[in-house]
Order: structure tokens, then C-alpha cells, then sequence
């Protein structure tokens, strides 16, 4: 059991204390944007912010939540990180950045933190921040630069 | 340019709920009996059609192929809006069910594979947007009074004497009730406005923003989710296991044993991972329960040291003996997963009418369709299969035997719920269905004039077809030629080239991983070339040069590649360049790695490539295609190994199976060769030169070289 907010909205969990939060969103919340992929924290694709900090949710235990606020790839643009997300999303359409596409919630969710933290990462931010999300397809060159793209508009605005 | 869908059986319109509609019935049969459970043609209603055009104006395209990255639900409605002449962004794309209509045009089976969307769709969806055309125009012309020649097609409109004008849209329902026309000319290639202009994906806006429904992410009323535990040796067999124990795992509904396991059902994922986390499995291991990679490995570099099956049978087989400077070199090669990010998945409902409907992020829908009928006893008519994107599968997805489709089947013929099968990393990684592990041993060397002597080629490994449906089509005087593309086909004017296989079966279940035969066949020619043109003293491409004279797509690729990477000039300090080239799926691909050392550790800085795909129909996406060819390749190259102790997968996830992280992306340039007159593969075709390329670098470095897969493994 466990109360917390998911996108602004309150929810009040009462499955398994052990569940983790992927599986809460995914099953309990018909919430399904945010990804399974490795279920070890080894790969990104479950990435959402919990109390505004990049956190992988298939490792994240719904009773570790109790009173946090939790942003998933659904919600992302219309919360206070919003301008970021809107930028990322922006910047990723416009180098066409996605293939198969599942693992890019969790690529935009860790850009947009990022981002939130540092308006003009260098390149070595952007590895460093970016080298837990596994991509098979192999889109690491263009997340490269819609980043620096996105960088680049947050600048301008 | 003539149109090939004339000669098929039938081709008709429908008028339905307004819009217009175009579907094909392609005929069945030639070499196609394998597949006799192919579903029947369904009646023309959407979505079986691959073109609708609705009263708004809104032009959808039935994708007939899997979208799993590679970019059909853009590239293939770009060949249809060509010649349809609408507006791009009036063009949607929906993934096409299973269904006859959807066959490849080349293999008469629903599937994706083999670098080959684009090109079997190409004549075809550009005649399916010549046909509406001209039905939209002969609505309009009829609806004027005027002649057909005297109405024209531009953007969405059709445009009349005087300069009337009507929308698609307002002409769709009039146009459906028109016979479709036979015989329409197509444009050339110099007309084209959409064909061969960059133009970004349709799929983006949904796929960043997580609301594209991927196989997992299907949801249903009362959708239960089954885990199973698979064998843990290959073939093993239940023996017994602690059913009520597991039963009383909150959430657990059901356990279930398969033919491949046990699964558990549960109320949600989590539910059915600790109902399976409390189960107790006792296994009969059967013969594979003391397979080792090591001992493999063994077995397979003995065995070539004798000749197998004749490939390619040279003129003096054994003039390579009179070699001036012999060389003889082992080459082992590991077995890869595919590790697709989504891991495998298939929801199914049975339903109490005798109808059953699955959604799967399916490469073989006809094949999937048919194994789900079987395994549930059903008439292929009363099966529905709904084609879901898919997070990869580089092949994976593509099962003849259709592993993860059957065991779903099979769990939903029992529970008579609504329930998804869900695999975990670990399932994937140790699920077998895995390239397969190769040995290729090389006899040949140098006469005294320099030139290659002979060159004795023997492959060990184990047949992707054997046993499956594709064996009859594919194998031939027991040669799989999956085992020996590349190599007996090489472009490569090879004197005395003798190539021979052994076919091993080795309990471990193998599968076509992207690129197939030449995911190996490439690193053993093209770091051999290197090492002889070494021998020879030769320049790597200078040597390559003179045995591709005869090949001048080939010469011209390898040229473009070199040009462009500055090859010959120094390498920036620290770092030394390979290169290599090969043809694969009607293509060439030559890349130039730029490689450096950071203790042991290999750092692959740039690589530069070189493309011939034919007519290229969208740029950003073979742009792409690449980059992730490269990205695939090197994931293997430097990390890929799948190794067996005791009949076990000793790997299980990304931790003990690595894959490529963004830190070690190396920057990838892409120069495409211009002038094609028709695409050829884009997918796969930019795998097999990497990995000889980061070799041959790694020599250049080194002054060593590496005969096994993957590097990090070397000795050093």
C-alpha cells in the first residue's frame, strides 16, 4: 500500500507492497508508455522522474513512493519540466531520431532530465547522462545531436 | 513501365462506408505448398486493402510489412502517395493484419525479412497509387462530362477544364465504384517528387511521446499475463512441479504445463513473476544436458580440418598446397541473441464461438497464423492476427516455428482467458533461436609472384533451415546456403576457390540474426584479404582493387569508402584505419573503421561508409539503417557471446550480455552511391563489413591478428 502522485493525479496503490513501480503504472494504471526492457535497471527503457530525479521504475519498489510525485513519458510535457520535454520531443521528431521506438520514453525521459539540470550539457555530460539507455537499433548518433539541438532551442527561447 | 500486378489473378474496388479501397489477391502456389495453411483471401472490406481513402481526404496505407525500426510505415506509403499524387501530410499508416492480400510478392508469404520491404513493394504499392489515381481521375472526369485526358492530379486534387478543382475526398466513394484499371503507367524515376527526398518518419510523434502500441503494451478486459518457465537445458522435458504451492502466490490464477515449460497466469505481470519465482521445476534434461560452447568449439575446428559438403567446387582444389607463402587460419564465431529491446511477447484470446484473435509484433504472419491454428485446432479462418509494432527483432520475430507464438497458443487454450505471454531479459537471452555458432577454417596463400594461389574455404556450423518449413526451398545438394553466403558467392575473382560445409546439429535452436550467413562469412574474407594483402605487401584497398576488377559496383563502393575516409593520408595520432566491403542483399556496403587502444580496451572513434542500395527511396532512412547496422554490428564485434557449460546459457541480461552503450557509439558518416535505377537491401547490408574493418584496424595497430569473435575475448 502506498499513496503517491502519478502526473499530478493521487494514487493510492494497494497491490503488493513489492511491486514495482513499472508494473504499477503498466498494469494497475493502463499506463504503458513507459517500458519494460531489462527489469535490472540495466537498460533505461522503464526510465521516469520521481520527485524530479531520473529514477529506472522496474526496480523501484511501489512502497519506496509514499508521498512522491512521480512523471511518466504520458505526462511529461505538461508538468513543470514541460518546456524541456516539449524541446526534446521537438528536437527528436526533427532529426528523426526513433527506429523501432521502445526504448525512446526512456531516452526522452533522461534528456529531459538532463536538460532540467544542465540547459548546455558537453558532450561527455551527454554520454554520461545518456549511456544507461540501451538502444538495439543504435539511434546513440542522432539522440547526440537532437540533444544538442534541444540545447540549442532551450537557448533561443 | 509496365505493370507486374496485371498478372495477377484479380484486382478489385470496393465501395465501402464512402472511401475508396484497393486490395489484391496474389495467387498461391509454385513453390509455396509448404505453406498450404496459408488463410484464405477475406472478403475486400478494410483492413484488408491497402489503400483507403476517406471523405476527409485522409489517405491510409495498409503496411504489409512489420515495423520493428527499419521504417516501412513511412518508406512503403511513400511509394503508393508518389504516385497517388495526394498530399504527405494527408498520408497515415496502419499496420496491416495477417492476410493473403499481404504476401510478399517475391517469397508468397506474409513476412519481413531479408532486406526486402521496400524492394518487392516497390512495382507494387507504386501501381496500387497509379490505380487510385486514375480511378479518382476517371470520378471526376465522369462527374464533368469531360474526357479522362482532360483531368489532371495534383496534391489531393483533381484538377479540370477551366480549373475546377475536387478534393480526393469529395471524389473517394464515387471513384471506389469504378473498376480498378488494369494497366497504368508509372512515372520515371526523374518525376518523382516524394521517391529519393529525405522525409522524416510517420511514427515519431507517437513513438516520443509513448503512446505507440507495441505487442506488450496490448490491453484487453480481463487480460491475465503468463510467464513461463522455460527448460533449462535445450529439449529438456517437465518431469513435475509444486502446482499448488505456486497456485497460492497472490494474484496466481493459473499453472499450466506446455510443451516447453511450464507457465504461470496470473492478474498482472508481477503476479505471475512470483508465482514463477516460487515454482519448482523437475526437468528430464534429455541429450543436450552436457553441451559446452568449449567443447563446441573443439568439435567444430576438428571437423574442419576434413572437407564437407561441396559449395563451390574449384577447377584445382588443391592448388593452394603450391603456395610460395602459406597461410592457414581457424576462425570462430560465437552464438549471438538477437536481444530485441521489447522483450517477446504474444497476447491471445480464445474465444467460446471456435474464433481466436492473437496480436503480436509478428515478421511471419502467415507462418505464426498458421501454428497458432494448428496449436489451437482451429480453422486458419477463424484466427485473426493483428500485427503490432515491435521493439526489434533483427530476425528473432521471424520463428518458423513459431516458438513464442505456439507457447501462448498454447497457454490461452487452456486458461479460456484473455492472456498475454510476456518473456523477461533473462527468458530472451537464454531462449535460444540464436545466430549460430560458426568455425571456418582457411587454407591459402601466395605464389611466388604475389598473387593468391588457391584458397580452400571449410565451414562448420549448424543449419538455420534444417527442419523447417524453408529447408525444401532453400536447401539444395544439402547446402544451406545460409551457412555459405559470402563466402561461395564472393565478388571476389578468387582462382582455385573451393568452399565446403558440414552441417551440424547441435541441440542448440538457431535462427537468422540480421545480416544471416553474412554476419559471419565477412569477418573471415574480408580480415583473410587483408592478411594476405598484407603478406603480399600490398595496400589493403589496392590489393582488393585488383581482384574486383570484373566487379565495378563493388570497385566503386570500396573507392568511395577510401575516397572519404582519407584513406592512404595518416590517421589522426594514436589511430590506425581497416576497411572492408562486402555485397549482401543486392547491395555493397564498404566501411573504413577508425580505431585506437585505450589500454586494452578497443575504441572504434569514426567509421566511414559507403552505400550502394540501389535507388535510395528515403535518405534519412538508409542514413539511419546504417548507423544502426553499425551500432548492431560492433555490439557483436566487441561484446557478443552467447557460451554454453553443462547444456546452460551461462549468459542471462544486459550485464553478462552486453550491447552497445551511447559512450561507445563511434561517429558514423554515410556516403551513398548514386544512380541506381531500382532500391535493393537496406537493413541488413551495413552489418557485415564492420566488424572486418575493426579488425583489420586493430592490426594496423597491432601487427595482430584476431581470428575470433568477439574481440574483447582476444588474447592480448
Amino acid at each position: 500500500m502506498a499513496k503517491f502522485h502519478v502526473n499530478g493525479e493521487q494514487v493510492d496503490f494497494r497491490g503488493a507492497a513489492d511491486t514495482p513501480l513499472l508494473w504499477v503504472l503498466r498494469d494497475q494504471l493502463a499506463m504503458t508508455g513507459t517500458k519494460f526492457g531489462c527489469g535490472m535497471a540495466l537498460c533505461g527503457a522503464c526510465t521516469v522522474h520521481v520527485d524530479g530525479q531520473p529514477t529506472r521504475s522496474c526496480v523501484t519498489p511501489a512502497s519506496s513512493l509514499e508521498g512522491k510525485r512521480v512523471v511518466t513519458i504520458e505526462g511529461v510535457a505538461a508538468t513543470s519540466q514541460g518546456r524541456v520535454a516539449r524541446a526534446v520531443q521537438a528536437a527528436w521528431i526533427d532529426k528523426d531520431v526513433v527506429q523501432c521506438g521502445y526504448c525512446q520514453s526512456g531516452q526522452v525521459m533522461s534528456a529531459v532530465a538532463l536538460l532540467g539540470k544542465d540547459p548546455a550539457p558537453s558532450d561527455a555530460d551527454i554520454d554520461a547522462a545518456m549511456s544507461g539507455n540501451i538502444c538495439r537499433c543504435g539511434t546513440y548518433q542522432r539522440v547526440r545531436e537532437a540533444i544538442r539541438s534541444a540545447s540549442a532551442s532551450l537557448k533561443k527561447a | 513501365m509496365a505493370s507486374n500486378v496485371s498478372r495477377r489473378d484479380f484486382l478489385k474496388s470496393t465501395a465501402l462506408t464512402g472511401a475508396l479501397v484497393i486490395s489484391f489477391y496474389l495467387p498461391l502456389g509454385g513453390g509455396r505448398k509448404a505453406f498450404a495453411q496459408q488463410p484464405p483471401a477475406k472478403a475486400p472490406v478494410p483492413p484488408n486493402a491497402f489503400l483507403r481513402i476517406g471523405k476527409d481526404g485522409i489517405c491510409t496505407v495498409q503496411v504489409k510489412h512489420l515495423e520493428f525500426g527499419q521504417g516501412v510505415t513511412t518508406s512503403l506509403p511513400m511509394l503508393v502517395a508518389e504516385e497517388l499524387e495526394c498530399e504527405w501530410s494527408k498520408v497515415r499508416a496502419e499496420l496491416a493484419p495477417a492476410g493473403a492480400e499481404f504476401a510478399h510478392t517475391a517469397f508468397g508469404l506474409q513476412m519481413t525479412g531479408g532486406s526486402s520491404s521496400v524492394t518487392n513493394s516497390y512495382d507494387q504499392l507504386r501501381t496500387v497509387g497509379a490505380q487510385a489515381r486514375t480511378m479518382l481521375l476517371q470520378a471526376a472526369a465522369n462527374q464533368w462530362k469531360v474526357k479522362l485526358s482532360d483531368v489532371r492530379a495534383e496534391k489531393g486534387f483533381v484538377i479540370g477544364p477551366g480549373g475546377k478543382k475536387l478534393a480526393y475526398g469529395a471524389l473517394a466513394e464515387a471513384a471506389a465504384r469504378l473498376p480498378v484499371p488494369q494497366d497504368v503507367k508509372l512515372k520515371a524515376a526523374k518525376d518523382f517528387r516524394i521517391i529519393g527526398k529525405p522525409t522524416r518518419r510517420i511514427d515519431s510523434a507517437d513513438k516520443v511521446s509513448g503512446k505507440t502500441q507495441f505487442g506488450l503494451d496490448f490491453q484487453r478486459k480481463n487480460l491475465h499475463t503468463a510467464v513461463v518457465a522455460h527448460p533449462p537445458v535445450f529439449g529438456a522435458k517437465v518431469k513435475s512441479f509444486n502446482a499448488e504451492k505456486v497456485k497460492s502466490v497472490a494474484g496466481v490464477t493459473h499453472v499450466v504445463e506446455l510443451s516447453n515449460g511450464v507457465a504461470v497466469v496470473g492478474r498482472n505481470f508481477w503476479a505471475a513473476k512470483k508465482g514463477r519465482d516460487a515454482l519448482e521445476v523437475e526437468w528430464n534434461l534429455g541429450p543436450n544436458a552436457g553441451v559446452s560452447t568449449d567443447a563446441l568449439g573443439k568439435q567444430f575446428r576438428d571437423t574442419a580440418k576434413g572437407p564437407g559438403k561441396t559449395a563451390r567446387a574449384a577447377t584445382s582444389p588443391e592448388a593452394y598446397k603450391a603456395a610460395a607463402k602459406p597461410i592457414v587460419a581457424e576462425y570462430e564465431l560465437p552464438y549471438l541473441a538477437h536481444a530485441p529491446m521489447e522483450p517477446l511477447n504474444c497476447t491471445v484470446e480464445v474465444r467460446g464461438d471456435g474464433t481466436a484473435e492473437l496480436w503480436v509484433g509478428s515478421q511471419f504472419q502467415t507462418v505464426d497464423l498458421a501454428a497458432a491454428a494448428k496449436t489451437l485446432g482451429l480453422d486458419p479462418s477463424k484466427v485473426t492476427l493483428n500485427t503490432m509494432y515491435a521493439g526489434g527483432g533483427f530476425g528473432r520475430r521471424a520463428n518458423p516455428v513459431s516458438d513464442y507464438v505456439v507457447e501462448a497458443c498454447e497457454v490461452a487454450k487452456d486458461v479460456k482467458v484473455p492472456v498475454k505471454v510476456v518473456w523477461t531479459r533473462e527468458d530472451d537471452i537464454r531462449g535460444g533461436f540464436y545466430r549460430p555458432m560458426y568455425v571456418h577454417r582457411v587454407e591459402t596463400g601466395l605464389d611466388a609472384q604475389g598473387r593468391i594461389a588457391g584458397w580452400n574455404h571449410t565451414i562448420v556450423g549448424s543449419s538455420i533451415v534444417a527442419g523447417t518449413p524453408f529447408e525444401p526451398m532453400m536447401v539444395k545438394d544439402g547446402i544451406d546456403p545460409t551457412s555459405t553466403e559470402g563466402v561461395a558467392d564472393t565478388p571476389y575473382e578468387i582462382p582455385n576457390l573451393n568452399v565446403t560445409l558440414h552441417t551440424v546439429a547441435t541441440g542448440v535452436p538457431v535462427l537468422w540474426w540480421r545480416s544471416v550467413g553474412h554476419s559471419h562469412s565477412a569477418f573471415v574474407m574480408e580480415t583473410m584479404i587483408d592478411e594476405l594483402a598484407a603478406a603480399a605487401g600490398k595496400d589493403p584497398v589496392a590489393f582488393r582493387r585488383e581482384l574486383l576488377a570484373k566487379q565495378p559496383r563493388v570497385l566503386r563502393t570500396l573507392d568511395l569508402a577510401a575516397a572519404r575516409s582519407g584513406w592512404g593520408s595518416a590517421p589522426p595520432k594514436g589511430r590506425a584505419r581497416g576497411i572492408a566491403v562486402h555485397e549482401a542483399f543486392g547491395s555493397v556496403c564498404a566501411q573504413v573503421a577508425e580505431v585506437s587502444l585505450q589500454g586494452d580496451t578497443i575504441r572504434v572513434h569514426r567509421v566511414i561508409a559507403a552505400y550502394d542500395c540501389g535507388l535510395v527511396v528515403n535518405p534519412l532512412t538508409v542514413e539511419a539503417q546504417v548507423q544502426s547496422a553499425i551500432a548492431f554490428a560492433l555490439s557483436a564485434t566487441l561484446h557478443g557471446r552467447i557460451t554454453l557449460k553443462e547444456g546452460r546459457v551461462e549468459q542471462s541480461n544486459f550485464h553478462d550480455y552486453p550491447v552497445l552503450r551511447m559512450n561507445e557509439m563511434p561517429l558514423v558518416e554515410v556516403h551513398l552511391v548514386p544512380g541506381g535505377d531500382k532500391p535493393t537491401g537496406v537493413g541488413e547490408p551495413g552489418v557485415p563489413p564492420l566488424a572486418p574493418a575493426v579488425a583489420n584496424a586493430l592490426f594496423a595497430l597491432t601487427g595482430k591478428r584476431t581470428r575470433s569473435l568477439p574481440l574483447s575475448t582476444r588474447s592480448t
